[in-house]
This record gives C-alpha cells, structure tokens and sequence, in this order.
C-alpha cells in the first residue's frame, strides 16, 4: 500500500526587539553568562512582567505579511511546567486569543520550482518568551538567563506539506518573509529559527490524517529534513509490518540520525494554561493595526511577480534578484537612478555577485559601487558610450576603490570609439599589417575576421566599438 | 533623649509634632525601636527589625527637614508587611522557602514612602504567603492580638494589624487579596484599607493572586491611613494592572465629611445566620446612626454573595499555584538536594520543606481547578460567576453610594481554633472576598466592642472601584459617629 505523509510544523522565530519580551533587559548572544537580566526575567519574587509593545508590533507584521487575521483583542496565559530553563516554572504565552489566524505561505507542489503553487496554511501565530540556555558541565548543569524572555513568535502551520522537501520550501519561504519583514533574522546558528514538526502517514485514498508523532530538537534545516525522512521511513516500515504508530512525542538526535521516543500522549504535559493576570490584554485598534499594515515591505513573492511583469524579467532573474530584501533594494535603487532593468538584471546577477562572492561580502555591506555609480555606468553602456569589456574592468575598479564611472571615462579618455570614418582608418591599418589574415577571410575563412577585430580593438587601445569593427573590416575587404 | 509614647500616636500628629519641633524623627524612631524591643515580645508582630537602617533613614529625614522638605509622611517609620521587597532587607513572606532571601530591590510601595520620607523600619509577621486568616500560618512566629492576647490578630496582615493596635508602630502596609487588610483590622480595632484594584502598583509586592492582591495601609484612624494611601497609589510603569488614573486629594476629600444624604446600601445577604448577633448588633447601630446623621439607608441585594468563597477559593488558588512555583530551590531561597542529586529531588525536597500545610493545600487545590479535565468545570466556571458577582455591585452601586456591613462574621477568634479546620476557616472570608473579586475598594473601621468579651468589631464600607474619596469620607463620617 502507497502511504501519503502530512507534516506541519511549528516555527519558533526569536524577533530582534531591541529589549527582552516583559522587561528592560537588552538582546544579546554576546554576553557574559547571565549578565543581561533582571528581577523580572530571574524571576523574582514580586517582579511583574510588562509586554513589549515593539514584539506585539512585529508579530502583527508578521502576520500580516503572511496573509493572517489580526486579532483585534489578544490575551497572554501562563503556561505552566517545572524546568530550570524558565525562571517562574511558568512561559507567559498565548493560548485562547493569540494575535494572528490564518494565513498561508505559498510553495511549490514537491518542493521543486517546476511544482504547482501550493498554499499551506497557517493555523494561528501567538507570542511568547523564550527560555533560558542550559550548559550540561562534567559534574553539574548551569542556566543562562540571558535568552530567558527573548521575544518568540510561534507559528503554528498546519499539517498541508507533503514531503520533506516541500517542508523545506516552506521554511525557506517562511524564512525569506520574516527576513524581510524586518522581524527576524532568522540566522539558524544562532537558533533565530527554530522548528518542531508533526507527522503523519494515510493511506493513498483516505482524506482522514493518520496518527501524528511530533519531533522535537532538530536544530537546522537539514536535520529536519533528515528527521521527516528517518520518521516517515520508520512510519511506513510500522504500517507495513501491520503495526500501528503511536501517538508520541520524539526526539531527534542529529548524531545517531534516529529518533528517539520521549514520552507518550498518556504522559504528556498538563500545561494547565489559564489567561496571565499580570497583564492586560493587548487591544489593538483599526487605526494601528493600519499604520502597520501601510509600514510593511512588499512581499518577495510579490516582488517577485512585479519583476516579471511590469519590468519584463525572466522568472530565474525575478527570482534571483526578490530572493534577499537587500539584494532587490539594490536592484531597485539601481533603476530608480536611471538604469535599464534588464541590463541591471544582467550586471547585478553575473558581475556585482561575483565580485561580492569572490569579496565575501554581503551586498548590504557594499559601501564602493553604489546604485547610481552602478546606474551610471550601465547608461555609459547602454549609450554604448563605453564597450563591454571598458564596462567590465570599470566596474571591478570601482568595486575596489569607488569612484564616478562618468568622470573616470572622461578623465581617461576610455569613450568608444564609435565614429565610422576613424574606425574605418583604424580597420585600414589592420589589414595593412596583417595581409595574411585579410587574405584568408577573402578565400572564405570566417574565423580571421575575429583576429582582424582584435587587431583594430588594440590599434584603438580597447575603445573601438567591436561591432562597428566588423562592418569596417567586412566592406573593406569585400 | 526623649522618650515619646508612642501607644496612640497617629500619623497626623506626629508629624505635627515633627513639624514643630517637638521631636525628631531620630528621636521618634529610637522610641518605636524601644517600644519594639520592650513589648514586642508579648505580642509578637516583628519578625525583623531593621534598626540602624530606620535610624539612618531618620537621620536623613531630619536632614531633608532641615533643608526645608516638608511632606506628611517625612521622618514616620511604617512597619512593612514581611511581603514587600525592600533593598537589603530579607523578605520571607513568613515561609521558610525564603528564609535568608534578601531583597535586591524596592517595591514600587516603598519606593514611593522612601521619597515620601516615610522610613520601613521593620517587618511584621503574617501568614504564609499571605495564605490564611489568622496569621497562625506563619512559619515562624506566633503574633497575639493586642487586645486580647489569646487571641489571633487575624490575617494574613496579622502583624501589621497587632503592630499598630499594640502601640508598636504608627501606621503600617499589609495586603489584602481575600481581606487580609480589613479582617485582622477588624480584629485588633484599627483602619484598615484596601484599594480599587489598580490604584496601587505591585511590583515588589510577592504575588499571592495577581488578579486580587492590593496593597494597603493598617493605621490608628481614617486620615492616617488617606495620607499612606495618596503616598503609594498611582500608575507604575512596572505594572499594567495599576492603572494610569488620576490620583485625587484623599486628605483634602476628608475635610467636612458626612454622611447627610448618602445613599447607604446595607445588603441582606451580609446578615444571616451564621454570623455572630453580637457582630450583626454593632455593625446594625453604627447603621442607624448613619441613618440618624440623615444618610438614606436602603436594603440591597448581592444574589450572587453565596458563591464568592467558592469563586475565591478557585481563582486565588489557581493564580497562587502559578505565581509560587518559582520557589523551587534553583535560583534563591531553601535549597535541598535529594542523595540522587536529581533536579526532580531538588524540587521536591525544597518545596515538601520549604512550604507550610496551608500553602501546599492551596497549591495543590490551584493546580487542581486548572488540570485539563477539570479547568470548564471549576477554573473556567469560577471567572464567570466572578462577573456575576461584579455585576452584583454594578446595579447596586447604581442605586448607592456606599454600602455598610460587617468585615467578619465574628470577632477575633482564640488562637489554635481553625488551624485544623481550613473550610470553616476560609468560610470566614465570606463578607472580604466579594470586593476583591470586584475590585472594590473597602474599608474597616472600628464599630465598638463586643459587651461580653470587649473585643473589637470592625464596620466595613466598601465603594466602587476608584471611588476612594467616597469611601474616606464615609469612613471619616463614620470614625465621628462612632466615637
């Protein structure tokens, strides 16, 4: 019998506030050991907690980037449950009346660029605190609190993925939103983003999901992949020995690359989540939510489909370019300072990346080609005021040292050569002193008129215009 | 260095006194340390005694007044209910689980008496985590009502009740989530007041129930406890739940108080069998002695006042089992690590030791109410009739101004009596909890004393939430009437 898998997952994103969840304590994976907290995130006695009006304002972001409902009245819980990594024995979260529902996150069928479209949906976002970090030593265990009330937003997908590779589709798109929402940057070394997923299996046939099993502790990307792969395999090889799966929680280990089961439904958690009394529930009216709404940056998917369409790019080059917010604000202020798209498509793409790559530098780090340093010169171009390979070296010198394409030209003199009476002498020349090749292209042989080229592009100290080169070259020796 | 009586001193006339010059704050507070340190131990109320801190405290408000400060509280010690975190100083909450717990910061309350001037000079005694209603919870001490010393002071502000009525100190702060404020003020003959929800912060406070818990100030008369409350009410960023109203002249709202035309309610359900006829015949004269003074009393009714001590018992637990949970020997407090060394052993060592028989009662009751299965049944049903219960008040407030009725079913009860009964116990609480679960603000004051035993009886006034000036001018009328 043919299984089909559902898997959904639940996203955990750290959102880069300046200040701790309900309190004043500063952000930071940099510090000492338990040096950015306070009574409220020690969770002393008699401190309260106060909610951060910058985690509420980016959760809703969030949601409304990702097409959600934005609850107009949102309430925290306390979650309750005994571990040294939450200082109150207890998370404030949402539970009843989280601030975001619905919502989608748009793939493609199999996770390959060639798939359907596909939405899968977004069952709610809530916002919570994170915990703190255990170190396990020798001999002992130690907490660090500096995590401990790091703003969390969770969301919740529902169980629409097929496959594995559609799950990572759906973590990269997620991940290319919140980036550029602004609200995260979703770095995974630093466990910005972080996944517990669910799965299960039917039978091909039956609309009725099979019992789930959650995994826990997958720390990348690739190791959720890995995990789905090894807990649908260990799924379908239950189901086909006639076995039934559990429902139970798991946990992955990377290391052996098995999951290993946790506890069971019977042994699970009683949370016993009841509303946070210490604070007040979150209003959020039409006015503010809207003020938001009209802050957000366009989405990559849209982006993506304006590229296309109103600038008339390829879908690679669309994708390429909307795939990193810094990248297509680049682009953007590129033609917003004069330059034809496509030909700003062409050099950002194939030139501008590869000189960032072979820098290792990222291009919201790039300080000496600027858009309209790169927008003059492509006008130079596209003027065909300067030849191709002129254009080329430009670029890698002001990629190296900065500079006005414009004044560099006219300073040195690198203007093309594009008048037909000097380029037809310089074509003179080149005949004049190479007769063999000359002679060769009249007897038939193509391929000499390219050497010929060569010879006048040199005589012209590069600033010919190749193609003017050519015709000069044809009719003399027609 | 004179040596000032302090036995029936108030607030206001110290600081006449201050103001004129008859004594300094230094000398002041020596006198409430040696009073302290005299007959203290007959009572019981101090658990600390901060003495060179309040006298430093003193000092420095003598020096202010030198400078030219002048406020009502500059240079008054005020004992502080073992509860409230005040820098350096251990704040037990009367459990062992803190025991050699210091304080690293200030209570948003003692921060605000600190500018005022106000000097915490010492901790008094109450029940466990503010669990009880006798003060017998402490896990350290036993405090005797002044009045009659075989007697509880009542609770859970046991201590900061006997404290003043002992002649201990002036004025003090208690908490009150279920009366812990009006009872023992009740029992020992003080004022003692419990603010709106909302009108005083928090933070700092250790947290019983969050949705019912307010400070408050246990004094000798009506205006010593208006001038504590204008010092500690008002917003705090520290805390939502205090809310960003503005705070009125409380002192100033006492100046011509009476009683002629306001609209009394006097609701029946507060008088029925069950409560002690002596109670029920104080607090019906003090009544008609409103009525005579030309107020215009009326019976009212608060159908839902029946389901309160359950609602109570739900709520307080729930949050209660939640809010005590970080006691748990990892970052403060009592520590014990089983012989596996195990984090589970941790947890439980130190808390099986670490707390009292009422107070696990009471989590374990929370975590129960909470439990998935059980949370639409009790939890969940408990907020509802807490709307029913505020709604109560609601359409009585529309008709008056003020309602008047006992703060006790009886008076203070002997020592040793209830500890082993705890359901008799918290149906004691019947006439308290309907105001916090409404967020009320109320009031105890002295309404006489019993004939048989003279012990006293409180009369209890409560008003709408943030109608603090009704109520302090109420009760102002009242403390003339009834003297």
């Amino acid at each position: 019998m043919k299984y089909l898998v559902n898997i959904g997952l639940e996203t955990h994103v750290q959102l880069k506030t300046r200040t701790k969840m309900f309190c004043g304590c500063l952000l930071s994976t940099e510090s000492e050991p338990n040096t950015n907290v306070c009574p409220v995130c020690l969770g002393l006695p008699g401190a309260l907690p106060r909610a951060n009006k910058e985690a509420v304002k980016f959760t809703v972001m969030s949601g409304l980037m990702l097409g959600c409902e934005i609850a107009r009245h949102a309430e925290f819980a306390r979650k309750n449950y005994f571990y040294p990594d939450m200082s109150k024995n207890y998370q404030i979260s949402q539970s009843e009346r989280p601030l975001c529902l619905g919502g989608s996150v748009e793939i493609h069928e199999g996770g390959v660029p060639s798939g359907a479209p596909k939405r899968v949906r977004i069952n709610h976002i809530h916002l919570e605190e994170d915990a703190a970090k255990i170190n396990h030593y020798a001999r002992h265990s130690g907490v660090d609190y500096n995590r401990c009330g790091t703003p969390l937003m969770e969301i919740v997908g529902e169980p629409d993925l097929a496959s594995p590779d559609e799950a990572m589709e759906y973590l990269q798109k997620l991940r290319e939103i919140l980036v550029y929402a602004g609200v995260s940057d979703c770095n995974l070394e630093d466990g910005n983003m972080r996944s517990d997923v669910n799965v299960s299996l039917r039978p091909e046939g039956s609309a009725k999901l099979g019992t789930k099993v959650e995994i826990k502790n997958m720390n990348t990307f690739k190791g959720i992949h890995a995990a789905l792969e090894f807990e649908i395999a260990r799924q379908t090889a239950l189901l086909e020995a006639g076995g039934a799966v559990v429902q139970e929680t798991r946990r992955w280990d990377g290391d052996l690359g098995e999951t290993f089961s946790m506890r069971t439904k019977e042994n699970a958690h009683d949370y016993r989540y009841f509303p946070e009394p210490d604070l007040l529930p979150v209003d959020l009216s039409e006015e503010q939510v809207e003020q938001w709404r009209k802050a957000l940056p366009e989405a990559p998917e849209a982006k993506r489909a304006r590229f296309q369409e109103t600038l008339g790019l390829p879908a690679y080059d669309a994708g390429v370019l909307a795939a990193q917010k810094p990248l297509a604000d680049f682009f953007e202020a590129t033609l917003a300072a004069g330059a034809p798209a496509k030909l700003a498509a062409n050099w950002i793409m194939g030139d501008l990346l590869r000189l960032l790559g072979a820098a290792s530098l990222d291009v919201a780090d790039l300080r000496t080609v600027t858009p309209a340093s790169l927008a003059a010169l492509l006008k130079l171009v596209d003027a065909k005021t300067v030849n191709g390979p002129t254009a080329k070296a430009l670029l890698e010198e002001i990629f190296k040292k900065g500079g006005d394409p414009e004044a560099i030209v006219k300073e040195r003199g690198l203007a093309q050569v594009a008048d037909s009476g000097a380029i037809e002498a310089l074509a003179r020349q080149a005949i004049e002193a190479n007769p063999k090749p000359a002679a060769e292209f009249r007897g038939g042989k193509a391929a000499s008129l390219q050497f010929l080229v060569g010879q006048v592009m040199k005589l012209s100290k590069g600033k010919a215009n190749p193609k003017l080169a050519a015709e000069a070259l044809r009719k003399l020796l027609s | 260095m004179a040596s000032i009586d302090i036995s029936s001193l108030s607030v206001a006339s110290a600081q006449d006194a201050l103001r004129r010059g008859d004594f300094t704050s230094v000398e002041l507070t020596q006198s409430v340390l040696d009073t302290i340190a005299a007959k203290d131990g007959a009572i019981g109320a101090y658990l600390t005694v901060d003495a060179d801190g309040a006298l430093a405290g003193a000092a420095e408000a003598d020096a202010r007044r030198r400078a030219g400060e002048d406020r009502d509280l500059l240079g008054i010690p005020v004992a502080m209910k073992d509860i409230f975190n005040v820098k350096g100083q251990p704040c037990t909450c009367a459990s062992r689980i803190l025991e050699g717990y210091v304080a690293p910061f200030d209570a948003t309350v003692v921060a605000r008496l600190r500018a005022e001037g106000a000097i915490p000079c010492g901790r008094v005694n109450m029940d466990e985590f503010a669990m009880g209603a006798s003060t017998e919870h402490s896990a350290f001490q036993v405090t005797r009502n002044p009045v009659a010393p075989d007697r509880v002071p009542g609770g859970s502000s046991g201590g900061s009740a006997a404290a003043v009525a002992g002649g201990l100190a002036l004025a003090s702060l208690g908490t009150d989530t279920g009366g812990s404020i009006r009872q023992p003020a009740s029992f020992c003959g003080c004022v003692g007041l419990k603010p709106s929800y909302g009108r005083v912060s928090r933070y700092g406070v250790t947290a019983f129930a969050s949705s019912l818990d307010q400070v408050g100030p246990i004094a000798r008369d009506v205006e010593d406890a208006a001038i504590l409350l204008q010092a500690i009410a008002g917003a705090d960023p520290h805390d939502q739940t205090c809310l960003d109203r503005p705070v009125p002249d409380y002192r100033a709202a006492l100046a011509g108080a009476s009683v002629e035309g306001l609209r009394i309610g006097v609701p029946k359900e507060y008088f029925v069998e069950g409560t002690d006829p002596q109670v029920m015949a104080l607090v019906r004269a003090a009544i008609d002695k409103a009525a005579a003074a030309g107020a215009r009393v009326e019976e009212i009714s608060l159908p839902h006042t029946e389901y309160a001590i359950a609602v109570y018992y739900i709520v307080a637990t729930a949050e209660a089992s939640a809010n005590l949970a970080r006691f748990d020997g990892v970052r403060y407090g009592r520590r014990e690590v089983g012989p596996d060394g195990s984090l589970q052993s941790l947890y439980d060592l130190s808390r099986t030791h670490g707390f009292g028989p009422e107070v696990k009662r009471r989590i374990l009751l929370g975590t129960w109410v909470l439990s998935s299965g059980y949370y639409d049944a009790y939890y969940n049903r408990a907020l509802k009739v807490r709307t029913l219960v505020r709604r109560d008040f609601e359409a009585a407030f529309a008709k008056v101004d003020a309602i008047l009725c006992p703060v006790a079913p009886t008076p203070a009860f002997k020592l040793d009596s209830t500890v082993n009964d705890p359901l008799q116990a918290y149906l004691c609480d019947a006439f308290t909890v309907p105001a916090n679960l409404a967020g009320l603000c109320g009031v105890s004051i002295p309404c006489g004393r019993t004939a048989d035993l003279g012990l006293p009886v409180g009369l209890q006034i409560l008003c709408p939430p943030f109608a603090e000036p009704t109520l302090l001018r109420t009760a102002r009328a009242m403390e003339g009437l009834l003297k």
